[in-house]
């Protein structure tokens, strides 16, 4: 299941409903992203994620029929918000149910790498010198200048 | 066609979204770039490199050789950073 949304989730009740009346799932993996205070030795305040409606969902559809195609799964899970976020909050669940844990560790570990590269998400901090967008590492130097703009 | 803009691309071109015709010798991704560049400084700042805008065409990535016809839905935007959660410069480093 894919879910981006807005608003918080909470951790206990999604991993519940994924193994709810499911007996044969022998084990859950789950992982949470939170946004961290600090970025470049920087304080951040906060941080908007932007991402593209629609596309967004079609992505993360996609990688979790990738995870089912490579691992046999019972289910799988992805939540990530969207807006405005402050240290400490909730970001992105994945979470991956099997019959045995190997596949459901990998699995995990191949729908949060896979997110960090295709989901078309956005980030835009908010620190002391201003807001500024986080450039991808493959952003070249002379566009990582033009773009840390003070607001 | 519909032009969507996302994050630092969509402040330097400064609109989210714009219809358009397909304007006429305009076959390709890198044609609509070509001739976005000619029509507003906005869009030379946001293509000033054409390496570090990336582009889906109907929800999907896409190069820049890719052809294009009127009822496209046409993307442009930054590589994407919401999940770059391993990289030391951002703040959401899990």
């Amino acid at each position: 299941m894919i879910r981006v949304q807005a608003v918080d989730f909470d951790l206990g009740d999604e991993l519940k409903k994924m193994t709810d009346g499911n007996t044969g799932i022998g084990g859950l993996c789950s992982f949470v992203g939170l946004v961290r205070d600090m970025a470049n030795d920087e304080r951040i305040s906060a941080m908007t994620l932007e991402h593209y409606p629609g596309m967004t969902e079609k992505a993360l559809a996609d990688i979790e029929k990738q995870a089912h195609t490579r691992w046999n799964l019972d289910e799988t899970l992805i939540i990530h918000r969207y807006g405005r976020l402050e240290p400490g909050e909730q970001i992105v669940l994945v979470a991956a149910a099997s019959a045995h844990r190997g596949a459901a560790f990998e699995a995990c570990h191949f729908l949060i790498d896979w997110l960090k590269t295709k989901a078309p998400f956005w980030k835009l901090e908010d620190t002391p010198g201003g807001c500024k967008w986080v450039d991808a590492r493959t952003s070249d130097d002379e566009a990582e200048t033009r773009w840390n703009k003070p607001d | 066609m519909k032009i969507l803009y996302f994050a630092w691309v969509r402040e330097a071109v400064g609109k989210s979204e714009e219809d358009l015709n397909l304007p006429e010798g305009v076959a390709s991704v890198s044609d609509l770039v070509t001739w976005l560049k000619q029509q507003d400084t906005g869009y030379e700042t946001a293509f000033v490199d054409n390496a570090v805008v990336r582009v889906a065409v109907n929800q999907e990535y896409v190069n820049l050789d890719h052809r294009i016809s009127n009822g496209d839905e046409i993307a442009f935007f930054p590589p994407v950073t919401g999940g770059s959660y391993y990289d030391p410069c951002s703040s959401c480093r899990f």
